[in-house]
């Protein structure tokens, strides 16, 4: 009699198991703030990475200084103009736009010195002078980068017009696949999205549990029947189908907001993204076995999800030029094989080289997880 | 002699330190069938006994059993044989009352035929059936606690565990809560119950007197009692001299311990000593003893050693003896919250050396009116005023009059004692040698010297309170309000608390307190008794008592009236709504 009880305590019930999911989406359902970190926080991160950040400079605003007005200055100064890529204003020395600049309002200053159309003839280096605010140093190098590539390409205009062509130049002639107009908002997003999907997988997660041991709940639960196993799928069922949802909020956004093309199915989104929401659901309940407050678990999830995510992941900061640490340390953070994968399924396709390495080492880690946490859990208080 | 219900056999719990043991060497049996009290004052390992024998915690040493299953070998079984109630009664705030019971039946594995006729029979019990549909969150406290109850009574339990149930909880909750349990012992239910309040272990049929983990007496609360027949007096007549009589009684060697009973002084005197006599209490007119019947709480503080000796020698340069205008004074407070009035036309005077409580149920109004009086809120209507100066024309400065002391330790814990004094001079605008004088004052009189370099957050119980009054009245304030200040304290430092209280009271300053629990009330001069935001009785305590004196309880308490007067208020009102 005995003996039957038991095993019909320790296996995992379905009723059980049935009231927890219950109890936690009715939960998350008169929560605002969980609705808000599924839906809002989601769109807002998108918004914010899609709009705010970029690392195209568009229409950089260039004081232009042209000492010596000649038919040269002249073609150069249309050139300049009529690019998408600058917004050029006009004087005949350069006072104005040195105060203009260190106040801010200008991104950098183009000098065509006397003496350009004699340098230009003599083919002389330093024909221009581009000076730039070196304390902003992300603009500071796009400004040079965009003057030089406009420079190259006037000066071949110029060198075609005027039939005067090198035989022996050679032009490289770029061409980057899969985001050919090299928009950072195409790598930026997938990039957002594996963090917002870490947000809710981990942060949240590890906040449900934690605030059921602030509000001593959790010690109602342990004198109940309930099992560590049915405990972990009862928080791990409505929190994947809310990560799910704000996945789908991303990717209607990313695709009617940011343009960013689906080429790969939706069937292999929705599985790539389900095994990556694991390990972020295995780290959000790992961090909880072992914080039990809500202050110290949404710390927990800020350093060993979220920070990595931003910083390890590929997505802000090129991995493939860290320090050998930094690259270790990088492939043990699931976000940057998320990142490769949901970059490949967006702007490449379904590429089966690519996602089922990346999706094995995501199970594996979610497989690892999930036995740590259970294994750590404790069916006490001490 | 049936076998035990709970057989606790050596058990000893520690949390790493083995010094600091929660529980050490504890041997006792619970019986079915009767209410066994865990008592002690906070910190005495009640929690953690109730978590061994539910099987939350594993004993270091020694064996706990339930109906014969080892609590860590059989923990399936025995979850499902007992029920537990832990502190704040477990209950998911955001779910339904009715949603909370469903989760619960599910969890426990209540079979679905047989739900219906639980949760009805669990609801009339608790008289929680009309709010099925509410949030648990949004129930009062007493309405929390049942329907802690009814989840823990929800497989029909043989044990039933109830960790501090009447925490947070009213006079008059705490009182239906007693006799829906004596129901449940009468169907041969063990019950266990822990209580900081030593009122509460009268109530039981058995107690195990817990002090730093360890057992003081176990056995009927009343042999206990009995021990201390013949030595306790009640001192009458002293009038406004009674707090300097206690204090001087307290000096004495044959008196073992001493408290405010409204206008008596209540004395219990050491192991064979004489009775008290009038003559002996030098204060310029008569007084009368007389014997009266001993409480739990006497035989529990002769248990401990009695109280300390020592009083508060504060400097005596400060006096506040301008007796012209009331220093406290509400006049006709009003606070609403949207449509809800939180305070109605709340209206009273402290006179200059008084002690004022304001009494309450929770959510009554109390800590609304409170925050008003601290400048903390500011009224819809009305006005108040401290030492003649308004506080909401002049918050600063009338602030700068008044010493507060919050019910939780609000000082910082990670803070040494010496500076949180200097934080708190600084708070106060005292600097230089000013703030040298006032930190150097305070540390003399609550003797804080041995401990200035150590962490707050360290200190023991007792010294954390004198730290958290020294802080308060560092700025030499003419008026003390104090929120619940010894709340789940034990009784010597609550005693000592008080007595620094008297000394300040007898050199002119004025307290405010506000509190539901009965002792403090006795402390105060008068009372004003808070009830869904009115104000519905101000007066001595004995004159509360004798109010609601009648043949059929010829002595009534502080709380009999206490729950007489809402009764009789909340009678009318539904009365008037009617």
């Amino acid at each position: 009699m005995s003996k039957t009880a038991n095993e019909r305590s320790a296996f995992p019930s379905y009723r059980r198991i049935r009231a927890l999911i219950r109890k936690e989406a009715l939960q998350v359902l008169r929560d605002p703030s969980s609705l808000v970190v599924a839906f809002v926080l989601p769109a807002l991160l998108l918004f914010l990475f899609g709009f705010g950040i970029s690392f195209d400079a568009s229409r950089l605003r260039i004081g232009l200084v042209v000492e010596q007005p000649t038919p040269d200055t002249a073609s150069f100064v249309m050139s300049l103009a009529d690019s998408p890529y600058f917004d050029v204003r006009r004087a005949s020395h350069s006072e104005p736009f040195v105060s203009q600049l260190s106040a801010g309002r200008i991104d950098g200053i183009i000098v065509l010195a006397g003496d350009f159309s004699e340098r230009l003839a003599r083919g002389d280096t330093a024909a221009i002078q581009v000076i730039t605010d070196g304390s902003d140093p992300n603009t500071a190098g796009l400004a040079t980068g965009y003057v030089r590539g406009a420079w190259q390409i006037w000066q071949t205009q110029r060198s075609l017009g005027s039939n005067l062509a090198n035989a022996g130049q050679i032009s490289i002639d770029s061409r980057f696949w899969f985001n050919a107009e090299l928009e950072s908002r195409r790598f930026l997003v997938p990039g957002s999205i594996s963090l917002i999907m870490m947000m809710i997988g981990s942060l949240l997660t590890a906040l449900v549990v934690s605030r059921e041991w602030e509000r001593g709940t959790m010690e109602a639960l342990l004198a109940t029947p309930v099992t560590t196993f049915e405990f972990i799928i009862g928080k791990m069922v409505p929190n994947f189908v809310l990560g799910m949802c704000a996945m789908a909020v991303c990717v209607v956004a990313s695709i009617f907001v940011f343009d960013i093309p689906l080429r790969g199915s939706i069937l292999t989104l929705t599985a790539f993204t389900g095994v990556f929401l694991l390990v972020a659901l295995g780290l959000g309940l790992l961090i909880s076995t072992v914080a039990r407050t809500q202050f110290l678990a949404s710390q927990l999830a800020m350093l060993v999800a979220f920070l990595p995510g931003v910083y390890l992941s590929g997505f802000l900061f090129e991995v493939s030029s860290m320090p050998t640490v930094l690259r270790a340390v990088a492939t043990i953070v699931p976000a940057s094989y998320y990142v490769r994968g949901l970059n490949t399924i967006l702007l490449a396709g379904d590429i089966p080289a690519v996602l089922i390495p990346a999706a094995g080492i995501l199970a594996l880690m979610s497989l690892i997880l999930f036995s740590l946490t259970i294994f750590m859990s404790r069916q006490r208080l001490d | 002699m049936t076998t035990p219900l709970v057989a606790i056999a050596d058990a000893s719990k520690h949390f790493g330190d083995p010094h600091a043991a929660a529980i050490s060497k504890l041997s006792a049996d619970i019986r079915a069938g009767r209410v066994t009290g865990v008592v002690g004052p906070d910190g005495a390992g009640k929690t953690t006994l109730l978590r061994l024998v539910a099987g939350l915690l594993a004993p270091t040493e020694g064996r706990i059993e339930v109906a014969g299953l080892d609590t860590m070998h059989d923990r399936q079984d025995l979850r499902d044989m007992i029920g537990y109630m832990p502190q704040r009664f477990g209950l998911y705030e955001d779910l339904s009352v009715m949603e909370n019971l469903a989760l619960y039946a599910d969890l426990k594995g209540v079979p679905d035929a047989d739900r219906s006729a639980i949760f009805k029979r669990l609801l009339d019990f608790t008289d929680l059936a009309r709010f099925t549909a509410r949030l648990a969150g949004k129930l009062s406290g007493g309405m929390k606690q049942k329907l802690g109850l009814a989840c823990a009574m929800l497989k029909s339990p043989r044990l039933l565990l109830l960790d501090e149930p009447s925490v947070g909880v009213d006079p008059i909750s705490r009182r239906e809560l007693w006799q829906m349990i004596y129901r449940l012992v009468d169907d041969g239910v063990g019950v266990v119950w822990s209580t900081a309040y030593l009122d509460e272990a009268e109530n039981c049929a058995e107690v195990v007197v817990l002090n730093e983990g360890k057992v003081l007496f176990q056995g009927p609360p009343r042999s206990m009692t009995q021990s201390m027949k013949g030595r306790t007096y009640q001192v009458h007549g002293a009038g406004d001299l009674r707090r300097r009589l206690l204090a001087e009684a307290i000096r004495r060697p044959d008196v073992m311990d001493g408290v405010m009973q409204g206008e008596a002084v209540r004395l219990v005197m050491r192991e064979g000593a004489h009775a008290p006599q009038p003559a002996q209490f030098d204060i310029g007119h008569e007084v009368a003893v007389t014997a009266v019947e001993p409480r739990f709480e006497d035989a529990f503080v002769a248990a401990l050693g009695g109280q300390s000796k020592r009083s508060l020698s504060l400097d005596t340069n400060h006096r506040f003896d301008d007796r012209s205008a009331p220093p406290v004074k509400a006049d006709q407070l009003t606070r609403r919250f949207g449509d809800f009035v939180a305070a109605d036309n709340i209206s009273f005077e402290i006179k200059r050396g008084e002690i004022f409580g304001l009494l309450g149920p929770n959510g009554a109004g109390k800590s609304t009116t409170f925050k008003m009086m601290c400048g903390l809120l500011r009224p819809s209507s009305g006005n108040a005023h401290v030492d003649g100066l308004d506080l909401y024309k002049a918050p600063a400065k009338a602030r700068g009059r008044l010493g507060y002391m919050a019910q939780k330790f609000s000082l910082y814990g990670d803070l040494s004692v010496r500076q949180n004094l200097e934080f708190f001079a600084g708070a106060y605008g005292l600097w230089g040698k000013t703030k040298r004088g006032a930190v150097q004052r305070v540390v003399d009189a609550f003797d804080l010297a041995p401990y200035l370099q150590v962490n707050a957050g360290g200190l023991p119980l007792g010294f954390k309170q004198r730290l958290a009054l020294a802080a308060a009245i560092m700025h030499e304030p003419s008026v003390l309000f104090l929120d619940e200040p010894t709340s789940g304290v034990d009784p010597l430092t609550r005693r000592e608390f008080w007595a620094f209280i008297n000394t300040m009271v007898d050199r002119g300053v004025t307290v405010m307190v506000t509190t539901h629990f009965m002792d403090e009330a006795e402390y105060c001069d008068r009372v004003a008794l808070i009830n869904r935001g009115r104000c519905i009785a101000i007066d001595t305590p004995e004159a509360l008592q004798a109010s609601v004196k009648s043949d059929a309880r010829p002595n009534p308490t502080l709380e009999d009236a206490f729950i007489q007067l809402i009764a009789e208020q909340e009678g009318g009102a539904r009365q008037v709504a009617a």
